[in-house]
């Protein structure tokens, strides 16, 4: 696409005008600009319309319990007194669970993969993190209740039995070993097993594009290279981490499948992490819409909407911020 | 660990230009080369040193003096101990910055094999609880029409949910195809003020709950229209989290294709649609190839989606357009999770999730096949063909 010049060097004389650029679109590019930019408004309809509906289909339960739905902790649906008031920061409990494990296994990872590892074992590892991003959450699933969470009872136990005093690892029953099954916390590192990749593939990409040139000036002082990395790629790359772990946290607050294996359900907030017993928005609904009623349906429409208002915001921000990172830089394909 | 065993190859990527590293350290002090990396026998007997004596030590007082149990807590503390045994050992002979990089190196390096350790972990993991049902060939040839929860595993099988994975997956990527790449072409080619909160909301919608896309569909198609759970409404529910996938990875794909591969087909008068047609999709052929793969192999294994708006059968189903059919997620779901009663079912789950592994291990290799050629790299057949066009004109 040719576009205006800027005008032509200063030096030229006053009669020597530029001559301006006319650039004609042929009637097939205006077509094709045209099919082009609805797919594009398709995919932004696409988002307006789940918006839509989730807002339509919620309205029933909206109009029978008003407010009270961000208020309410029960999930008696005939009394009218059901909310989301322990469901959602349950649910958000164990993302922000998920966040704690996967940043530092996904940030080590992505600077071993990018600075570390010699290039066939990167393009190798490469491939990994692209296949844990793309195995099924079912399979994750099984893998979390029957071989983790056998596991990892003794492990939470003994943080439970030492460390009880601090409130997230308390346990009311902490000689009961049931009472360590089916907990937040195992939910938790079953979740972050889905949100590594996101942060290992983004952080990677953008420290792969931190600059030669001051990689090279760290060492030319005399660096090491975790002084290197500490001093280059970590400041370059500091927004693309931000921008990759919020991302990496839309994911985990939308999981579900892991989710409804792992979890026994109860309707209470509670910070005990170790405790048995969460729930989460989408174990609501994947647990539920098969054999509820039209009202629950309309107030399992409602708990989506919040869901996805919410991951659509921090997913946006997220989005927004490693558009940022990425501008001025080419993009890498891998 | 790694940096240590990898030697020369860690400096190429910094500093070296001249790639010959085995090259002996010539005897003349001003002209012999530094070795930014060294593999020294010091190095190496610190690190298995520590390996070994955190090993030794873990076990004595975790299986022997004090009262823990479960295996992972095990590693957790191994890794503990072998972290503060390198750092001492280290401190011993070296300076301390000398130290923080070794043991910076060595946690990375072990982050990475803990992610090597998950996904072959979990793989693994299904195959060996699978293998009980996957030996049966009734498992790749039959449906669970016949069998109960307490039938043996010889009769019966997951051959219906393996029909309805390839059909709702095609399906979805027919829909998905189009509206994608068309998507990562405007972003990529045409642009201006749309594109921009365009790109930000595809990268968003990338990591979209999955179960909300299922229930769009639910309220949409099947509420609102009257369509009943079907093959096809799961296959709309795996295009919803298909195409922002697949958009995401080919306007990557399309950004890299040269800009000076368009320039050359402007200057040779051709237009917009004709450059795209012509030189950008056809160069950036394999990567689009593969980022439609991969949003395959993301989709496939989406339970949460076709949960609500598949239906649920026993039977074999193979007509998508009416009557519920079921997938292999959902077969997984609905056996282990929601019916999970009798062993037999938990092992067909199991084995449900060895045939599901597989066509995502399928289609993850041939996507690196596909993937393997840079942008306008050609294939054996696109030179022997080009070889044969030189060849007539």
């Amino acid at each position: 696409m040719a576009v205006a010049l800027t005008p032509g060097p200063p030096s030229a004389p006053s009669d020597d005008r530029p001559r301006t650029i006319v650039n004609s679109v042929s009637h097939g590019d205006r077509i094709f600009r045209l099919v082009m930019r609805a797919a594009g408004l398709a995919v932004l309809l696409m988002t307006g319309l789940i918006l839509v509906f989730l807002v339509l289909r919620s309205l029933t339960a909206f109009r029978a319990v008003g407010f009270h739905f961000f208020t309410t902790s029960t999930w008696f649906i005939s009394t009218n007194q059901f909310g989301i008031a322990a469901i959602l920061p349950l649910g958000v409990l164990i993302a922000v669970i998920a966040l704690i494990i996967a940043f530092p296994v996904g940030l080590a990872t992505a600077l071993f993969i990018a600075e570390y590892a010699p290039p066939r074992l990167r393009r190798t590892l490469i491939a990994v993190i692209d296949l844990m991003a793309a195995i099924p959450s079912i399979i994750v699933a099984l893998f979390a209740l029957y071989f983790v969470m056998p596991r990892i009872l003794g492990t939470t136990a003994w943080l439970s039995h030492h460390l009880g005093f601090i409130p997230f690892f308390h346990n009311p029953l902490p000689n009961a070993p049931a009472s360590f099954v089916a907990s937040t916390f195992i939910a938790g590192l079953a979740v972050s097993v889905m949100v590594i990749p996101i942060i290992t593939s983004l952080s990677r990409q953008v420290f792969s594009q931190a600059p030669q040139g001051e990689r090279e000036a760290a060492y030319a002082l005399g660096s090491t290279k975790w002084g290197m990395i500490r001093t280059v790629v970590l400041p370059y790359g500091r927004a693309g981490v931000i921008g990759a772990s919020m991302l990496g946290l839309g994911r985990a607050l939308g999981e579900t499948i892991v989710v409804s294996f792992v979890l026994t359900p109860v309707y209470a907030f509670s910070w005990h992490v170790l405790q048995s017993g969460g729930n989460s928005v989408t174990y609501m609904i994947a647990n539920h819409v098969l054999d509820a009623g039209a009202k629950e349906i309309s107030a399992l429409f409602a708990a989506g909407l919040v869901l996805f208002a919410m991951t659509l915001v921090v997913n946006t921000i997220a989005a927004i911020i490693i558009n940022r990172s990425r501008s001025g830089a080419t993009a890498s394909a891998d | 660990m790694v940096t240590q065993k990898a030697g020369p190859a860690t400096t190429a990527g910094t500093t070296t230009p001249e790639g010959t590293a085995t090259a002996p350290a010539s005897t003349q002090a001003a002209e012999s080369r530094v070795r930014i990396v060294r593999i020294s026998l010091a190095g190496t007997a610190t690190l298995w040193g520590a390996v070994v004596g955190a090993l030794a030590l873990v076990w004595v007082l975790y299986e022997r003096v004090l009262p823990f149990t479960g295996a992972l807590g095990f590693w957790l503390c191994w890794y503990a101990v072998f972290l503060v045994f390198y750092a001492s050992m280290a401190r011993m002979q070296w300076d301390r910055r000398d130290v923080i990089n070794r043991v910076t190196a060595v946690a990375f390096a072990a982050a990475g094999a803990l992610v090597l350790l998950v996904v072959f972990g979990t793989d693994l993991y299904t195959a060996v609880r699978g293998a009980a049902s996957v030996v049966h060939p009734s498992t790749w040839t039959q449906s669970l029409a016949f069998a109960g929860p307490d039938s043996p595993l010889s009769v019966g099988g997951v051959a219906h949910a393996i029909v309805g994975t390839l059909e709702q997956i095609a399906i979805a990527t027919l829909f998905a195809i189009p509206l994608a790449v068309a998507t990562a072409v405007f972003l990529s080619e045409v642009g201006g003020a749309l594109a921009r909160p365009v790109r930000i909301i595809v990268e968003a919608m990338t990591a979209l709950p999955d179960i909300i896309a299922g229930l769009f569909v639910y309220a949409l198609f099947i509420l609102t229209l009257g369509m009943q759970k079907s093959g096809l409404a799961a296959s709309l529910a795996l295009t919803v989290t298909m195409v922002p996938i697949i958009a995401r990875a080919s306007e990557v794909v399309l950004r890299l294709v040269p800009g000076t591969l368009r320039e050359a087909s402007y200057a040779l008068g051709s237009s917009q649609w004709r450059t795209v047609w012509n030189v950008v999709l056809p160069t950036a052929r394999s990567g689009l190839a593969t980022a439609v793969v991969l949003g395959m192999a993301r989709g496939i294994g989406e339970t949460a989606p076709v949960l609500i708006v598949a239906g649920m059968t026993k039977e074999f189903n193979f007509n998508p357009t009416s009557g519920p059919q079921i997938s292999l997620p959902l077969f997984i779901w609905n056996y282990v999770h929601i019916e999970g009663v009798t062993p037999q079912y938990i092992a067909r789950g199991f084995g449900a999730g060895v045939a599901l592994v597989l066509v995502v291990l399928g289609l993850f290799t041939l996507a690196r096949k596909l993937g393997g050629a840079a942008p306008g790299e050609l294939t054996k057949r696109q030179r022997r063909q080009l070889a044969r066009q030189g060849a007539r004109a």
